[in-house]
């Protein structure tokens, strides 16, 4: 083990690229969908992964357990090379990494009891024998708050909150140094999703595993993160501490995502972006953004900005305007509100 | 006279409860939310309402448009409300548009079942409404299939054929939930402008809190079948009386300050063939005594227009006006 303070996961440049064709004559096309991310995450830490839908935040969550291959760009867990995907010392690693996904009752089987599922990892590795794989589920369910009758219970018979806390045991019980939750919340109810956030936060203290926390959600990725990444098309836009981003965000994209959150009892105005989410199968020149920026300049139409760190307080951004390198067609100050 | 009023409407299919006599008055213009989880009625009050649920459930109460009872009402009263003076959205647009016909055809059959437009008159109808809801050249989209637009733009054609029929009142149920954080600003903004502009009344059904007050001036809050908090927009955030109101706030991440444990509600919400003695929340409600589980708590008036379900709840000033008395003498009767 890597006993330096070297990061537990570090992916650089990752890429992939999918062909999809539209209609059976259409042309088949090549969709980026994670364009170039690189990213770390240190034992101990959560780095929350935001963005809206096809922005390839789940790709990118699957390509660094290597459930997916990439086509360039390298992982690096716990310093070490990530051995391709399906090979056996990548197996090896995988109960290193788990996974935790967004719908409880379809990452689980109807057909097998609770107990069995939370068991599955540790029979897939061959981890213990027979009598220390079932003190593990009966110790990694009462972390999680799971009671020892569950055990024996099928998931349809359980509670949205309490299939999620099996999701995350079944993920726990190999002691996995990082875990990675795919909007672990999104698909629960308003008080089970705080239930399964405590829950999340208080297991990553305790057991200083690293996660990666990907959601749509910025108010979910500011509770349980120290550092935020906000994903546009393919690319990281704006990396930083999770109160700097939402209280002064310096992409216009992350300035009109965290307008964008209801609040209640809000007052402030609203910065409405026009247009769609973008196609990732026809990707805009230049920077990504610029045809829904409201600050877009000539240049954004033609060079893609870099990811790095504004001079004034080292913020990691992807944008000519935040950057200074190019003058705001208009003052953001007056951005398009309601 | 409220344009909607809505009295003690239960539903049940088979043994179990939907609706525990919901009473629900919608003015004209005005925006009105609904908030609660899955499963508590918010969308069957209106299903139920509107005459849309299956023939098993069994629904009782009253519904008055305009005072005209519309619950149980023969086809020929009911259908110039449905799609007419009530018109409804809902979640998934590309599930209530048909695929395989194009959009403009879509609203120009709501024109025609509604207003009796057809041809060029129609047509160019339907180009306004869709100029109306912000979906850009209108004029060539009009031959899109809904496969061809993304979410946002079908929940836009959604809402250009409920305005098809000139309503006086627009249920929306749930409307941008399937939808982007920015896209969703970009609808309920529309709704808004909308509202302001035909005058048409608002009904939000949605499960977020935030979505509603920012749109609507009053909310109402439902668990398991009842509506346990009633009170305008602002009043609700500031004097949350009923404890899931508490719990829904509590639930809910802060943007700014401290992070805090969240205070999550313990438990699930009762199945409706169980629902629990006394009130329906208080085997999760923290602040449940021994007389919760015997008393079945009605909606007590706290000032004017704040009422709450819970028999803890207590009439509190408003900045301005004194104690309502009325609401404290009423509470004590009830409480005998």
């Amino acid at each position: 083990m890597n006993a330096g303070t070297a990061d537990l996961l570090e992916a650089r440049d990752l890429a992939r690229s999918y062909t999809v064709r539209r209609g059976l004559l259409g042309r088949p096309t090549l969709v980026r969908a994670v364009d170039g991310v690189s990213l770390t995450v240190a034992r101990g830490e959560t780095l929350g992964l935001v963005g809206e839908s096809g922005c390839g935040k789940s790709t990118t969550a699957r390509l660094v357990l290597g459930i997916e291959p990439t086509d360039t760009g390298s992982v690096t867990f716990d310093g070490g090379a990530m051995p391709r995907s399906g090979t056996a010392a990548w197996a090896h690693l995988r109960r290193r990494m788990q996974m935790v996904y967004q719908d409880p009752l379809a990452a689980l089987d109807r057909r097998l009891t609770v107990g069995v599922q939370i068991a599955e990892p540790l029979d897939i590795h061959r981890i213990g024998t027979a009598a220390e794989r079932e003190e593990r589920v009966a110790a990694v369910m009462a972390e999680v708050g799971l009671q020892p009758h569950h055990a024996a219970r099928h998931p349809q018979s359980l509670s949205g909150g309490q299939r999620q806390r099996a999701v995350i045991a079944r993920a726990l019980v190999t002691n996995p140094e990082l875990l990675v939750c795919d909007e672990p919340i999104s698909a629960l109810d308003v008080s089970i999703q705080a239930l399964v956030l405590n829950l999340l936060g208080d297991l990553q203290e305790r057991l200083k595993m690293g996660m990666l926390f990907v959601s749509h959600d910025l108010r979910a990725v500011r509770q349980i993160s120290q550092r935020v990444a906000v994903m546009y098309l393919g690319r990281i836009v704006e990396e930083g501490d999770p109160d700097a981003v939402l209280h002064d965000p310096a992409h216009p994209y992350t300035q009109a995502l965290v307008s964008a959150i209801p609040h209640p009892g809000k007052t402030t105005t609203r910065v409405i972006l026009q247009g769609d989410p973008p196609n990732p199968a026809n990707r805009p020149t230049g920077c990504a953004f610029h045809p829904r920026c409201p600050v877009a300049t000539p240049t954004c139409r033609t060079q893609a900005p870099e990811l790095k760190p504004r001079r004034s307080d080292g913020r990691r951004v992807a944008c000519h305007v935040a950057h200074g390198e190019a003058a705001a067609a208009r003052a953001p100050a007056s951005l398009e509100t309601c | 006279m409220a344009f909607v009023e809505i009295q003690n409407l239960s539903v049940a299919f088979g043994r179990s409860p939907a609706l525990r006599g919901i009473n629900l008055a919608v003015e004209r213009g005005e925006a009105v939310g609904l908030v609660g989880e899955s499963g508590c009625g918010k969308s069957i009050t209106w299903l139920a309402a509107l005459g849309l649920l299956p023939s098993l459930a069994t629904v009782r109460g009253s519904v008055r448009i305009d005072g005209t009872e519309i619950l149980g009402a023969p086809k020929a009263r009911l259908e110039p409300v449905r799609g007419g003076r009530i018109a409804m959205i809902f979640q998934d647009p590309a599930a209530s548009l048909n695929p395989v016909h194009r959009i403009g055809r879509q609203i120009g059959e709501a024109l025609g079942l509604h207003r009796g437009m057809t041809g060029e008159r129609a047509k160019a109808e339907v180009i306004r409404l869709m100029d109306q809801v912000g979906i850009p050249d209108a004029k060539n989209r009009i031959n899109a299939y809904p496969h061809e637009l993304s979410g946002g733009q079908n929940q836009r054609v959604m809402i250009a054929m409920a305005l098809a029929g000139q309503p006086e009142l627009l249920v929306a149920d749930e409307p941008t939930t399937a939808l982007d954080v920015t896209i969703q600003a970009q609808i309920l903004d529309l709704l808004t402008t909308l509202r302001r502009d035909t005058g048409m009344a608002l009904v939000l059904i949605s499960h977020d809190l935030g979505v509603v007050s920012e749109t609507c001036s009053r909310i109402a809050v439902m668990y398991a079948g009842r509506i346990v908090e009633e009170a305008p927009s602002g009043q609700i955030f500031t004097h949350p009386n009923h404890p899931y109101t508490r719990g829904l706030m509590g639930a809910l991440p802060p943007l700014s300050g401290a992070r805090h444990r969240l205070v999550a509600i313990p438990g699930s919400v009762p199945e409706a063939a169980q629902m629990p003695q006394g009130c329906a929340f208080a085997p999760r409600c923290s602040a449940a005594t021994g007389r919760c589980t015997e008393v079945d708590p009605v909606p007590l008036p706290l000032t004017q227009d704040h009422s709450a379900a819970c028999i803890h709840a207590r009439p509190y000033a408003q900045a301005g006006q004194p104690l309502h008395h009325h609401a404290a003498t009423t509470r004590e009767r009830a409480m005998q």
